[in-house]
């Protein structure tokens, strides 16, 4: 199959880790059921317009940062993960990683 | 610039599904880090959206709304299984058989259903035919809808304002920034995506590949010439 290289090997799908996680947590929650995919849309597509008013969107990081914010809207809005939830959830990782020597597992504390 | 590529590091996903970063881990993984201090006092700390995801995470987790192992399996297959390949496969098949051909332009999801590519995104496929009369291009002007199960994730470009913007207002020339040039007498369809239909370019088979078997058809079908904005290669 050496001449399918061509097709197979493509730039890699996601630039960063955190484009693909988020990404995946969108998915096994449209499918475990949380929201149509048809509802994720309209407010992803929403995100997008809001941001492309400002400015040219590139569809890399700042793609990602839109997916990201609208998604924490979504949970806020479905109440699974509330604006203060996810902050206080952030900052825990935050000092996690400021706490832990460079080379050992972060995890949280507590 | 109508398809400016972001810039990314390979494989830097590559190992983040097995379970927290290590801090020296973190380092390597991260595309954004600039440098790497072996001396570093404390693990790297990820940039502000990886935080937040990972905040996320961990309250879905917590809640017993997220399975983190089917996390890692959606990476995994988007990561390393399904891609393009899957959807030159299809368009090797319609160009070796009329058959196949007729049902999968006439209706595409049982075909597609029966090669097993279904499920997420793919769920109402229409396959456009390119032909010396019309040429087709795929946009979704909303977002980024992409029949992910024959072509993957999308490329940064097709997620782009300017390709969502220009590919409805001036097809030609964005196809031109792509290097495809047609000729005057062959008219651009632009198809847009939606949540409910997405659609996939079933381009012109290429002069002089007579006898070739599919597997060597496939390896001529590239990711471009599915969405619209190329043209199967030709052999060399």
């Amino acid at each position: 199959m050496s001449m399918c290289a061509e097709v197979s090997a493509p730039e890699p799908v996601f630039a960063e880790p955190w484009h693909a996680q988020v990404f995946a947590l969108t998915v096994h929650l449209n499918e475990a059921g949380r929201f149509s995919w048809g509802e994720w849309v309209e407010r992803f597509s929403a995100t997008l317009k809001r941001h492309g008013l400002s400015r040219e969107l590139d569809g890399g990081e700042d793609y990602f940062r839109a997916w990201l914010e609208t998604l924490e809207m979504f949970l806020a809005e479905q109440g699974a993960a509330s604006r203060a939830e996810a902050e206080v959830m952030r900052r825990r990782w935050e000092e996690a990683y400021l706490s832990t020597p460079h080379g050992a597992p972060v995890r949280l504390r507590g | 610039m109508a398809h400016k590529l972001p810039r990314t590091s390979r494989n830097v996903i590559r190992g983040i599904s097995k379970g927290d970063w290590t801090a020296g881990g973190a380092a390597a993984q991260h595309g954004a880090m600039p440098h790497d201090h072996p001396d570093h006092p404390h693990a790297l700390l990820p940039p502000d959206p990886a935080l937040r995801v990972k905040a996320l995470e961990t309250i879905l987790t917590e809640k017993g709304l997220i399975d983190p192992a089917a996390l890692e399996e959606i990476i995994d297959t988007y990561q390393n299984r399904i891609g393009p390949q899957n959807g030159a496969r299809v368009v090797a098949r319609a160009w070796s058989d009329p058959e196949f051909r007729a049902a999968l332009l006439a209706d595409a999801d049982p075909v597609l259903a029966d090669l097993g590519y279904y499920g997420r995104q793919g769920e109402h496929m229409v396959v456009v035919e390119n032909t010396p009369q019309q040429h087709n291009m795929v946009v979704c002007t909303l977002c980024s809808c992409y029949p992910w199960p024959l072509l993957g994730i999308p490329p940064g470009w097709y997620k782009s304002d300017a390709y969502r913007a220009r590919a409805v207002r001036e097809p030609r020339k964005v196809l031109a920034e792509f290097g495809v040039t047609l000729p005057p007498e062959t008219a651009v369809r632009v198809w847009d995506s939606t949540a409910e239909v997405r659609y996939l370019v079933l381009p012109m088979r290429p002069e002089g590949t007579g006898g070739m078997s599919e597997e060597e058809l496939a390896a001529l079908v590239t990711r471009d010439s599915m969405i619209g904005t190329g043209l199967a290669k030709v052999p060399t």
